[in-house]
């Protein structure tokens, strides 16, 4: 029954599509085209502290709403070895280009609004004390909390002779009560080629990237630094293929004892191009 | 022609000639490069295989907006064009580099400027 329901959370999700971004924390001011919709679908998998293995799937939506304004929808759920799968919340996403021109380092805006409850293990971000703890417990217990929380993210990145390189400073806040709580997210990627082969392929070296990731908690606003915190480190590697779908994988290495350990992610996405011209034709 | 036949066809004909000048007017971001960006020279003009690379390249990124043969769409302007055949690689290179938010034109510095110029050499190749 539990795997019937995360192929069910896997069909819902599939029909989606293209992270040209090669990371999964971490993002970049490169923003979607307007016009286009990307749907894509991730997952991650762990098993903290030899806790069940719980398999977090989130799909998303993201559209080019202006060259310089791209939305996002995520809709989140979990499946959790001998006990359930939930639905376990939405996140609205908003992402603004701040200047106009290219720059050594690029400055965006990220706000999100989160709506989700407390089984949520998506991992999207890690925050405040965030850490293998909070991945431990049943469903039903977990649920019980919920958390409407907004986070932003100041986003500093580049694009330097093939490679990318990008810093976010993160900040979330429980709109109710908690105080502050802050994470940070760094990566580096570069295609395995720089310039491209002519004719379709779909296993030319262009079409991989390969980065690493790092990222983690950076306690709260009252007790901020690494005391009692979580740190990831993650290589990624990214291939899209000559249809334009692009598949993601990242096995991520927790760097201390408040980390789940050893953490997989895996995503799956593909591009619409110009999505509202065609919603308008149907 | 009777007169109103007249002012039909002139009607038709500045209709026409103002499309024509809006379509043009979305490809101003290229007479914006600064002139040592516009003097670049594109290092892949003379390569064999760059415009096929190119051209995939087009297909994968620009064709939404821009249409398959260059043509021009709602969100874009024609790039198979006198304008973009006379303008400098550099230029056009800058615009790829840079983007221009307010025409709609998103920037493409995600890609490495290898593949940017490979797309410039295909651009360059449209008439």
């Amino acid at each position: 029954m539990l795997y019937r329901r995360m192929l069910l959370f896997y069909a819902l999700a599939w029909p989606a599509l293209a992270a040209e971004r090669p990371f999964f924390i971490t993002y970049t001011h490169q923003m979607e085209e307007p016009g286009n919709l990307e749907v894509a679908t991730r997952g991650v998998t762990a098993n903290p502290g030899g806790a069940a293995r719980f398999f977090g799937v989130t799909a998303e939506l993201e559209y080019g709403v202006k060259a310089w304004w791209t939305t996002e929808l995520y809709l989140d759920g979990v499946a959790v070895r001998h006990d359930s799968a939930v639905f376990t919340g939405y996140r609205w996403e908003n992402r603004f280009r701040m200047l106009s021109r290219e720059h050594w380092v690029n400055p965006a805006l990220y706000v999100e609004f989160e709506n989700i409850n407390g089984a949520d293990r998506s991992l999207l971000e890690v925050v405040g004390h965030d850490g293998r703890d909070d991945l431990i417990g049943t469903n039903d217990a977990l649920r019980q909390e919920r958390k409407r929380e907004v986070e932003a993210r100041l986003i500093l990145s580049s694009n330097i002779r093939g490679w990318t390189v990008s810093e976010n400073l993160i900040t979330e806040k429980n709109v109710r009560h908690e105080p502050f709580e802050f994470g940070y997210a760094v990566g580096v990627a570069r295609p395995l080629a720089l310039a491209a082969r002519p004719g379709r392929c779909n296993l030319c070296p262009e079409n991989f990237q390969a980065g690493v990731e790092l990222y983690g908690g950076l306690g709260t606003h009252d007790a901020f630094g690494f005391r009692r915190t979580s740190h990831y480190i993650a290589p990624t590697l990214a291939w899209t293929s000559a249809a334009g779908m692009t598949v993601k994988a990242s096995p991520g290495f927790g760097l201390n004892d408040q980390s789940a350990g050893f953490v997989l992610r895996v995503a799956v996405s593909y591009e619409i191009p110009q999505f509202d011209r065609w919603l308008r034709k149907r | 022609m009777n007169k109103l036949g007249k002012l039909s066809l002139c009607l038709c004909l500045a209709v026409g000639q103002g499309t024509a000048q809006a379509r043009d007017r979305r490809l101003e971001p290229l007479s914006q490069a600064p002139g040592k960006a516009a003097q670049r020279g594109n290092p892949y003009a003379s390569q064999p295989g760059a415009a096929g690379a190119g051209q995939k390249l087009y297909e994968r990124e620009c064709s939404g907006c821009h249409g398959t043969a260059g043509q021009g769409g709602r969100r874009g302007p024609a790039v198979a064009s006198p304008t973009v055949a006379q303008s400098p690689p550099g230029a056009i290179f800058w615009v790829l580099r840079n983007g221009s938010l307010r025409a709609g034109m998103p920037s493409f510095s995600h890609l490495p400027e290898a593949q940017r110029w490979q797309i410039v050499t295909y651009l360059k190749s449209l008439q």
